[in-house]
């Protein structure tokens, strides 16, 4: 097979502490280099929490295998400096068709509302995924990375996590307050640990071709169900960086997965569906089958923390594995470094568990949706499936109906315990745990976007009346918190000039749309998270609510509001 | 017990009128495309009612007297379940759009 890629061979070498007679400690130990442990270690990185990251392999993964990457994670990726390299380099598509047979029986248009820096989606292979969040660690240089450092026992203890790690030159052994385990889907340390991971495992293999062509095809996807070239199945073809296509087919239970990865039976399949005339070179393949399922906890043992698939597991309908898992980072990290440093308590970190398992049932449950429209498991299903689509051709309403994924979105973490209720009338979704919504601004340097000014530590928006000033008394509260043991950041958001009253952290709101879309009347008041999500809002600046919820946000008083729920 | 949304007293005018029409409508078919109709049919009404009680209603009540076995049971349980996170997902789809 000619290949699209060549993978980087990340040099194994040996470290001082394979040699010491005593154990080394590290704060916070993540295994596995895969798009999730990468994204925990720039996090950590762009934190400033100590960190090692183990891997077992020297290389990024084969073959495209997550694809898809969401607006939030473009902008997760963005407040970990690397959002513009993946942007760059992946493809932006909009146009998605669904066929039913030899027809056509819709298309729908993911544009992106204008006003937001990054698209919807982006095709990316996960190899290049891989390979830049690794530049750009090397790049921070902070992230101890360690090549083919594996894992072979964890051991809980009261002090912390004792590890002992297998490498060429034989194991070692380490201990760590943290351990995040990022090791994927067969997760060997949720197996150590004699963890379970419980749900639903389909009955269906499919198979991935990566395919190389220089062909005209539009960068659309386009989704088949039944297709006249495949028999009785359904059939994906989307678009990636570097003129390689993905082909995903469906196979059904009964195929030898052994017969159908022979290179001259994929060829033949998709030269069914190109056409004979059309050239291409296959570059990869692959046959899988997939489950739907997530960790009774995700936190074991207030030490142990599981990210992306080594937690939860979903179909690859809709595009949530991978955007999933970097939520989990993006949800984690900052907690740990507060709680590290010693300005937050542990219970903290109970919030994991708080606001990332009901994310990941929520994927779960739309993953599992998508996967039973897709592949109907009785007469009764397959009947309605055929209906929706025959009904969706000429009835709009029935195009709602048609499921081939619904594709990835934030979790709006709406009952996390670190959220403070509203106590005013808002004309914004933009209420606590829901993401930041981005929108073009200006500032004293020149334009810019709203969400580069949020993340990464606790901040603040706050609306100025439209001449700009803000008041002497607002200005005091925004320099107490400014002063505060954990101090918050404000930005003053002005609709004609750049706030007055305060040096350097104006903001011009040029297209009116901040104001729009945080329901932004002068006066109001945002605190949003170091994960760019709203902690609690306000009509009104005052500085007693807005300490009582950077108190709650930091769980301080967690107990406090369980007994409330 | 909640008070029921669906109607369920005598509503059409002329019974025999619409029962012939029902059945007139699989004259011919086979029995798949007679399968595909059925749903056809059902999927046009629900969303001309539109209205989600309703359906669970009628959902609830079409399943009387039919599977009664202890994996329906278990099914019936689950799919309480699930209609509780059904209605957070529709919650946060609503908002979203």
């Amino acid at each position: 097979m000619a290949r699209a890629h060549e993978r980087p061979v990340y040099a194994y070498r040996r470290v001082a502490e394979q040699d010491a007679t005593r154990v080394a400690y590290h704060p916070v130990v993540i295994v596995g280099a895969g798009p999730v442990g990468l994204a925990a270690a720039l996090d950590c990185a762009v934190h400033g929490l100590p960190h090692v990251l183990l891997e077992a392999e020297d290389t990024v993964c084969e073959g495209s295998k997550a694809i898809c990457f969401a607006k939030r994670s473009l902008e997760i990726f963005d407040r970990l400096g690397c959002g513009e390299r993946l942007v760059n380099k992946g493809i932006v598509w909009n146009l998605g068709r669904v066929f039913f047979g030899e027809r056509q029986i819709y298309a729908f248009n993911l544009a992106p509302e204008a006003g937001y820096q990054r698209p919807a989606f982006i095709n990316l292979q996960q190899y290049y995924l891989e390979e830049y969040l690794i530049e750009r660690l090397y790049e921070l240089g902070s992230t101890d990375l360690r090549w083919r450092n594996t894992v072979t026992e964890v051991e809980l203890c009261a002090e912390g996590v004792g590890l002992t790690v297998a490498t060429p030159d034989g194991p070692y052994r380490m201990r760590c307050d943290y351990l995040i385990v990022a090791d994927g889907a067969r997760s060997p340390i949720r197996h150590l640990l004699g963890l379970s991971c419980r749900g639903q495992v389909f009955q269906d293999r499919f198979l991935i071709a990566d395919v190389v062509m220089q062909a005209d095809f539009p960068t659309e996807r386009w989704f088949w169900f039944k297709p006249p070239f495949h028999s009785g199945q359904s059939a994906l073809l989307h678009r990636q960086a570097d003129n390689v296509w993905r082909i995903d087919f469906q196979l059904g239970w009964n195929v030898d997965p052994d017969e159908e990865r022979r290179p001259e039976r994929v060829m033949a399949r998709i030269k069914a569906m190109l056409g004979e005339q059309i050239r291409f070179d296959l570059d990869w393949v692959s046959v899988y089958t997939f489950q739907c399922r997530r960790m009774e906890r995700f936190q074991h043992a207030g030490r142990v923390f599981f990210v992306g698939d080594a937690a939860h597991q979903v179909s690859p309908f809709g595009a949530r594995g991978a955007n999933g898992g970097i939520q989990d980072v993006d949800n984690l990290i900052w907690k740990l470094a507060l709680v590290v440093a010693g300005k937050a308590p542990a219970a903290l970190l109970e919030s994991y568990d708080a606001e990332r398992i009901p994310a990941a049932d929520e994927n779960i449950l739309n993953s599992t949706r998508s996967t039973d429209f897709i592949t109907p498991k009785s007469e009764a299903s397959r009947a309605f499936r055929d209906a929706t689509l025959m009904l969706a051709e000429h009835y709009p309403f029935a195009r709602r109906l048609v499921n081939s994924g619904r594709l990835s979105v934030p979790a709006m973490l709406r009952g996390s315990p670190l959220n403070t209720p509203d106590t005013e009338a808002f004309d914004s979704a933009l209420g606590p745990g829901a993401p930041c919504a981005d929108a073009p601004i200006q500032t004293a340097t020149g334009e810019d976007w709203l969400l580069r000014q949020l993340g990464n530590r606790f901040t603040g928006i706050y609306f100025a009346a439209a001449h700009g000033r803000v008041a002497a008394r607002s200005v005091e509260i925004i320099r107490a918190l400014a002063g505060g043991a954990v101090p918050v950041t404000v930005r003053v958001v002005g609709e004609r000039s750049l706030g007055k009253g305060l040096d350097g952290c104006g903001i011009l709101d040029v297209a009116g749309l901040v104001r729009r879309r945080y329901g932004g009347s002068p006066g109001t008041f945002y605190l949003i998270r170091p994960d760019q999500h709203v902690c609690a809002r306000w009509r009104r600046l005052e500085l007693e609510p807005v300490r009582h919820a950077l108190h709650r946000a930091f769980g301080q008083t967690q107990r406090h509001s369980e007994q409330i729920a | 017990m909640k008070p029921r949304r669906l109607n369920v007293a005598p509503r059409l005018a002329c019974p025999d009128d619409f029962y012939q029409a029902l059945l007139e409508l699989h004259c011919g078919l086979t029995d798949e495309e007679s399968r595909l109709a059925n749903a056809k049919l059902i999927l046009l009404l629900a969303n001309h009612i539109g209205d989600q009680a309703v359906l669970d209603e009628a959902l609830r009540i079409a399943r009387e007297g039919l599977g009664e076995g202890l994996a329906s049971a278990a099914e019936r349980a689950d799919s309480a379940v699930s209609s509780v996170i059904r209605a957070a997902v529709c919650r946060v789809t609503k908002e979203r759009t």
